[in-house]
């Protein structure tokens, strides 16, 4: 195959379809329209289903229908509608099917605006919806990566009868890269044995997220949680860049772990030695990658675009092996290399302190910079 | 002494499980899982069916049936039937719908199946309450009508009118096949069986959207014995909630000829 250029949204529609998907299920909102449109056209054309739902609602709860046939199903939308999926998103958790979910993330909290933000962290990685639940969380910071990890999606949802968000900022759904797209897969033929499909020569199947008996509800809760613990233990990803004599780390994850490779760079051209990691799952959280980190530099900075979502996560991992710094922009706005650079030549320089929060020392230094 | 042959007349259909049912003594749900379950069978279907159940009272419908289920958020059994018949089109997909949940808190997800004519059959029970939570009022109870949510009678100058679901899809012209029957008494109910079968055939032929509307009661939480119920919903409900074709598509039309 050939790299062509693709916007991200596009991409991510063209790497779905490639993998399999069968069905998509969505509703307009940006910075992740193009994505529905693209679908809108290239769904019929190969004969499979698509449906431009009435509300981000019904979007997931087409999803959670066609999920329970078996067959690859997605949705994508931006964080307003992500927030509406959230009862579906449950739903699906608690019935143990596998479904894509593609976040292009704005600004807010509330309507905000439509610029590119990390602020649904919390919301995806931590939760969102009701009960005990956890979702896969993979997080591409270029193109091709939201190609590849689009395809992985597909792939882990139905090894782990999960959903599989794929979580990228606006600026990746909207802008143009090169991209390789992966070989065409068939569209399945045969169903799982969970799957409703019509009672034929076999017993009826009925699938749900009701278990009103306790005790059976708590056996449901420990069956989900023994498959995450197998999730942890297989699929945790990430990249390193130039750690391997680092004294400081910079951690960041998609878009704001690719401005901060640019400002890494620049940094080691200045002969300061850091390094950085890029998180791809963001849940499972690459822990022990996050842990011996902290015992090997001298001091970590931490950069999103959101007040600091991942931040409490590598604090709560650290332990206080190394100090904490952070840097965010926040509504919309993505960090500049330089900003981050910076930030860097503040890390290298100290003095570093494992007193007080970091959130409050880049709080304070946000008053001087607006 | 004769022996006399015994003759089945009548007996569960296999779309049927032997399950003891959970509804309260009078209630008109076991009825109308039968006469789903006694069109499935009669139609052949069972192996081909899926259903899509509720939040309510019929939130246990996938115990009764014998053909696969799967169980929406409430409201949602339109979109979710909708995902799956969109997966599978030569399923025969239904759903099976409370006031509440249809009429309430599901109202988009039913308008707009409707109006893109999505090929299902939707089965509405209408009792003017919402059941399973213990009898509150829902978006159908009657002007006047005493619930544990509208304690002094149902105040329209503060609580709003009773919808007409049936009356206003069947504006839609997506929806191929809307009619309003009753479960009060045999007569009505064959009336109702043959609706709940021609909603099938509409679907088998791809005409699209198709509703049944059945008025139903609610002995328990209408604090009435289960004959009073029946004359209640004779008398109170059916004046307000006419019995009545809404929208029968010409093709249709043709089917029940």
């Amino acid at each position: 195959m050939t790299r062509e250029l693709w916007k991200g949204n596009n991409a991510i529609a063209e790497a779905a379809v490639r993998a399999g998907c069968a069905a998509y299920f969505g509703y307009p909102i940006t910075p992740q329209t193009e994505l529905l449109e693209y679908m809108s056209a290239r769904m019929p054309q190969l004969g499979r289903a698509f449906v431009q739902a009435e509300s981000e609602l019904a979007a997931i709860n087409m999803v959670y229908g066609a999920a329970c046939t078996g067959t690859r199903v997605m949705s994508s939308s931006s964080s307003p509608g992500v927030s509406l999926m959230m009862e579906g998103v449950s739903y699906i958790a608690g019935t143990e099917i596998p479904a894509v979910l593609v976040d292009v993330m704005r600004g807010g909290p509330g309507l905000g605006n439509i610029a590119p933000a990390q602020s649904d962290y919390n919301q995806i990685v931590h939760g969102g919806g009701h009960g005990d639940y956890n979702l896969i969380v993979l997080a591409p910071s270029s193109v091709q990566e939201s190609v590849d990890l689009t395809v992985l999606a597909f792939d882990l949802a139905e090894k782990y009868r999960s959903i599989c968000v794929v979580l990228l900022d606006g600026s990746i759904g909207q802008m143009m890269e090169p991209a390789e797209m992966p070989p065409f897969q068939p569209l399945r033929t045969e169903y799982p044995d969970w799957a409703v499909t019509g009672a034929k020569d076999r017993e009826r199947r009925f699938l749900s997220s009701i278990y009103l008996d306790p005790p059976q509800e708590e056996a449901a809760n420990l069956r989900m949680l023994r498959r995450w613990q197998e999730v942890q233990a297989n699929e945790i990803r990430y990249k390193t860049y130039y750690m391997e004599d680092a004294k400081f780390a910079v951690i960041g994850f998609g878009s704001s772990g690719r401005v901060a490779l640019t400002a890494v760079r620049a940094a080691r051209a200045e002969g300061i030695p850091v390094g950085l990691l890029r998180p791809i799952t963001l849940n499972p959280f690459p822990e022990k990658v996050v842990e011996d980190l902290a015992k090997q530099v001298e001091g970590i900075l931490v950069v999103e675009m959101n007040s600091g979502q991942m931040l409490e996560d590598i604090r709560r991992i650290a332990k206080g092996a190394a100090p904490v710094e952070f840097f965010a922009r926040l509504g919309g706005i993505v960090p500049l290399p330089d900003e981050v650079l910076d930030e860097i030549r503040r890390l290298a320089k100290g003095p570093l302190t494992l007193e007080g929060h970091p959130r409050d020392r880049w709080l304070a230094r946000m008053g001087t910079l607006n | 002494m004769d022996t006399q042959e015994e003759v089945i007349v009548y007996a569960r259909p296999d779309s049927l499980t032997k399950t003891n049912t959970h509804y309260c003594p009078g209630c008109t749900h076991g009825v109308a899982h039968h006469l789903i379950a006694e069109v499935i069978d009669e139609m052949g279907l069972r192996e081909r069916t899926i259903g899509v159940a509720s939040v309510g009272c019929s939130v246990f419908a996938y115990n009764y049936m014998n053909f696969d289920f799967v169980q929406a958020p409430h409201g949602r059994a339109p979109a979710m039937a909708t995902g799956v018949k969109r997966v599978f089109p030569d399923k025969v997909v239904l759903t099976y719908q409370g006031d509440g949940d249809l009429a309430s808190i599901g109202m988009a997800e039913i308008v707009h199946a409707a109006a893109r004519g999505e090929n299902i059959s939707v089965f509405f029970l209408n009792n003017a309450n919402y059941g399973m939570t213990g009898g509150q009022m829902a978006p159908t109870t009657l002007p006047g009508q005493k619930t544990t949510s509208s304690p002094n009678g149902r105040d329209v100058e503060t609580q709003g009118y009773p919808i007409r679901a049936s009356e206003l899809l069947a504006t839609l012209d997506g929806a191929s096949y809307v009619v309003r029957r009753s479960l009060h008494d045999p007569k009505n109910i064959r009336l109702a069986k043959k609706a709940i079968r021609t909603a099938f055939e509409v679907q088998l032929r791809g005409l699209g959207f198709s509703m049944v509307e059945l008025l139903s009661t609610c002995p328990t939480n209408w604090e009435m014995t289960p004959q009073n119920s029946l004359k209640w919903l004779e008398e109170h409900m059916i004046p307000y909630y006419p019995l009545g074709d809404y929208k029968v598509n010409p093709a249709v039309a043709e089917i029940k000829g």
